[in-house]
């Protein structure tokens, strides 16, 4: 049946993606048995979170057909504001959290205002001010990080909530929140409709430059959350917090499905993928794998992913 | 058969089928050396099949006989085509734009000196080429610094230079100026000298007969005649070209036009159209002519907002209403299906449901919240109604065929609850079933009080089915077709004054009103 072939197409891509997630995760249990431990789940969960806020986010711009490298700078970014306003200008926890999120809002902006209105590649864009921001951080703080911040928000990440590291919690929110807006909302339908055909999205009356921005906002918003998050979590602000971790959000969203040539892409997808990429570098470390080699096994399944995929749609 | 001392091509009986369109049946077609011949026909009338399987681009994909220098031989693919000796320049370029002139020329053979490329060589040579069929280019220019007709003649001369038998111009006057299209039939003139056959493909009927021998018709997939053009006239051609009985097809029931629902006064974009004004009432069907480039599509864009006009008055219901966006022209209930409806139409990549609903939204969310029970009905139900052929609406939409496509497209703007409808070109590509519902479906909504402006290339189309034709012409609106005159006339007549008016020439022995410049 034609019917359901197409109906369970994504459905199964999840599903084999699922498949290879549990064959590692048995595979690690029984050679190294601490693995399935409370302490090492917690752990893995609690480092997960930090790079699969980006790895929502990205996957957003990634189904308008964008790409965004400026979010491992605004992690830094974030991170070096909150030892700024919460240890040399000792603001309270909250109004220095919601000053950080402003700033990185318009950091977000920026990039859109560029990409839409600007017309400039999305590439070139973001990786200005991927620049300037992680020069920005550097600049602000010497380069050197920024230590003894307030208890009451370094506790934050120490705390569990219903057994599960609080970090993961507030990661799950953002899944849920996801997850909603690209299934159940007309922002959501409008990314998809515009990484398929600009044209045709706005021929059909849907505003282009004010998704567009919003998109690259709220990637920028998950990277602050991400950038705060890591920050309570070793408490201390740093100024390269963060570098590389556009990639390795852009990775989790291939691995997940989504197409860098847009109109694809899933939450449910990227967090596996997410999942996937820190069970193998958890997994590394238990075994005492060099870890140089759980980059080349991250990178080929990349391509892996992503060659099955296309070969599949050819079909 | 009598093979001709100087035939270079001979093509018979050829037949070329698509899933459910028969672009070509049993078509012959003949060139012979060291002559122009034109290929003439209305849009959808094969000339472009008939090239592109000559040229090799559906591979062996064809039915009927080639023969190139009379022997017979299988066309494989554009490879081959090429190495048999024929090349084809079309409108856009496809010459590298940051290389040098010469350089394009010898591109995969640059000749050397020891391991270092003879610059010197390349550039003379090249230089040799341009001169000699009278080309003032500097060979050493670099390509993207040309205008568009140096860029043309530079792929012509290389053309001539790659010893091409057979070269074949598709509307190679589109981009020219009047000058620059005078060079360029000089260049045709070498040519022809040189032995080449050159195929001539073009809507300007004066051009055939200042540059062509020959002119071979082509209707409906179907060969008509060829004629030596010093013993023809315009009329006979246009009258070979349109000459067709007018089917039932286009039979659809027409309501008595109502009150006026928009005016459009003096739209004016520079270098596009140019004082624009036309009316359109309600139940009517308004067809508006033009060649491709004559500023109707454009016009019609800049009045659904999707591009700015410098000035211009457009009124709804007597109002004056600010059109600024496709949005603010979609909210006053207008609905556009583009031209090309893969590139401006529709999301490919994703399903019916969404397609369909893409313009609804608004209309179907509480805030940012979809009814998704809501999205789903509206997507069965205008598949249902409308008959889009497909397992499921969760179907994506590069699946489906071109009419199923494009019935997509006119549910977006149903469900929108549009009342004033723009087709443009709806039924390009779509088969001749998917393009009889697809005139149905005017008829319906007509019935229902709607008002559609229908934009069509396609003579018999926009006659057949218009209430009014207004015709276009270099952005300009060259006169007005009644719906008198539709009822009254012979189609066949009318078809010839569309023609000949859209092609800028007013043909004064006629005399009649409102035939001159509206």
């Amino acid at each position: 049946m034609a019917l359901d072939k197409f109906k369970d197409k994504k459905f199964f891509s999840h599903l084999s993606l699922l498949l290879i997630l549990v064959v590692i995760c048995v595979v690690l249990t029984i050679v190294r048995p601490t693995f399935l431990s409370y302490k090492n789940i917690f752990n893995l969960l609690r480092s997960m979170s930090i790079t699969g806020f980006i790895a929502i986010g990205m996957t957003f711009v990634i189904i308008t057909g964008g790409i965004d490298l400026s979010v491992g700078s605004v992690v830094g970014f974030s991170s070096v504001m909150c030892g700024i306003l919460m240890k040399e200008m000792g603001w309270a926890v909250l109004p220095a959290l919601l000053a950080n999120l402003f700033l990185c809002l318009l950091v977000g902006l920026l990039n859109g205002v560029l990409i839409h209105f600007g017309k400039l590649p999305e590439f070139i864009a973001t990786l200005g001010t991927m620049q300037m921001l992680r020069g920005l951080a550097m600049l602000v703080t010497n380069g050197r990080l920024i230590s003894g911040l307030p208890a009451s928000f370094t506790d934050f990440a120490q705390m569990k909530i219903l057994g599960l590291p609080s970090l993961c919690v507030v990661w799950l929110l953002v899944i849920l929140l996801a997850a909603y807006l690209l299934k159940y909302s007309t922002y959501g339908r409008n990314i998809y409709a515009i990484g398929s055909n600009k044209e045709a999205s706005r021929l059909s009356g849907i505003k282009l430059g004010t998704t567009i921005c919003t998109t690259y906002m709220f990637n920028a918003l998950c990277a602050c959350i991400a950038g705060i998050l890591l920050t309570a979590r070793v408490t201390s602000a740093q100024p390269s917090a963060g570098e590389g971790y556009e990639m390795q959000a852009i990775a989790a969203a291939v691995i997940g499905g989504a197409s860098l040539s847009g109109a694809e892409g899933s939450v449910v997808g990227t967090v596996i993928g997410a999942v996937i990429m820190a069970v193998l570098t958890n997994g590394g470390n238990l075994l005492g794998i060099n870890s140089f080699i759980i980059d080349i096994v991250i990178g080929g399944l990349i391509v892996i992913a992503v060659l099955i995929e296309k070969n599949k749609v050819k079909r | 058969m009598e093979q001709k001392e100087n035939q270079i091509v001979r093509m018979k009986g050829i037949t070329k089928k698509f899933p459910g369109v028969t672009a070509l049946s049993n078509v012959d077609f003949e060139l012979e050396k060291g002559t122009v011949h034109a290929l003439i026909g209305e849009n959808g009338a094969g000339k472009s099949t008939l090239i592109k399987t000559l040229m090799g681009v559906y591979g062996d994909q064809y039915e009927g006989q080639i023969f190139i220098d009379g022997e017979e031989v299988k066309i494989t693919g554009p490879i081959q085509a090429r190495e048999l000796g024929m090349l084809a320049i079309y409108q856009d370029i496809t010459l590298a734009g940051h290389l040098t002139v010469g350089e394009n020329f010898f591109l995969g053979s640059l000749q050397k000196k020891g391991v270092l490329i003879d610059w010197n060589r390349v550039y003379r040579e090249t230089g040799e080429i341009l001169e000699d069929l009278g080309i003032q280019v500097n060979p050493r220019s670099i390509l993207n610094d040309l205008t568009v007709a140096q860029q043309e003649m530079v792929s012509i001369a290389k053309a001539v230079k790659e010893q091409a038998k057979v070269v074949i111009f598709d509307e190679p006057t589109a981009l020219l100026t009047d000058e620059d299209t005078k060079i360029l039939f000089s260049i045709i003139g070498k040519m022809k000298e040189k032995g080449i056959g050159i195929i001539y493909i073009s809507h300007r009927m004066e051009e055939l007969f200042e540059v062509c021998d020959k002119a071979t018709v082509l209707k409906d997939g179907e060969y008509v005649g060829t004629k030596q053009i010093s013993e023809t006239t315009e009329e006979e051609l246009v009258s070979l070209m349109v000459g067709r009985e007018v089917t039932d097809m286009y039979q659809i029931e027409h309501v008595k036009p109502g009150e006026e629902v928009l005016r459009v006064e003096g739209i004016t974009k520079k270098g596009v159209c140019e004082n624009i004004s036309f009316k359109l009432h309600k139940g009517e069907i308004l067809g508006l002519f033009g060649l491709v480039g004559s500023g109707r599509t454009e016009t019609i864009r800049t009045l659904f907002g999707a591009e700015r006009f410098d000035s211009g008055t457009v009124y709804m219901e007597g109002e004056k209403v600010e059109i600024k966006s496709p949005r603010d022209a979609i909210a006053r209930g207008i609905g556009f299906l583009p031209e090309n409806r893969r590139e401006q139409g529709l999301c490919l990549a994703l399903d019916i449901t969404t397609n369909i609903n893409l313009a609804t939204y608004d209309a179907i969310s509480k805030g940012i919240h979809i009814n998704i029970r809501k999205e789903k009905e509206i997507a069965e139900q205008y598949k249902d109604k409308i008959k889009i052929k497909t397992p499921s609406i969760q179907q994506k939409i590069r699946n489906l065929s071109g009419g199923n496509q494009q019935k997509v497209v006119i549910s977006k703007w149903l469900c929108r609850n549009s009342k004033i409808f723009i087709f443009d070109e709806p039924t390009v590509g779509i088969d001749v079933l998917a393009k009889r519902e697809i005139y149905r479906l005017l008829e319906e909504l007509v019935k229902q009080g709607n008002s559609i402006i229908l934009i069509s290339s396609y003579l018999p189309e926009v006659l057949g089915l218009a209430d009014r034709l207004i015709i276009f012409h270099e952005g300009k609106t060259m006169g007005e077709i009644s719906s008198e005159e539709l009822r009254k006339c012979e189609h066949n007549d009318l078809e010839t004054r569309a023609i000949l008016a859209a092609s800028g020439i007013k043909n004064d022995s006629k005399g009649e009103e409102g035939y001159g410049i509206g």
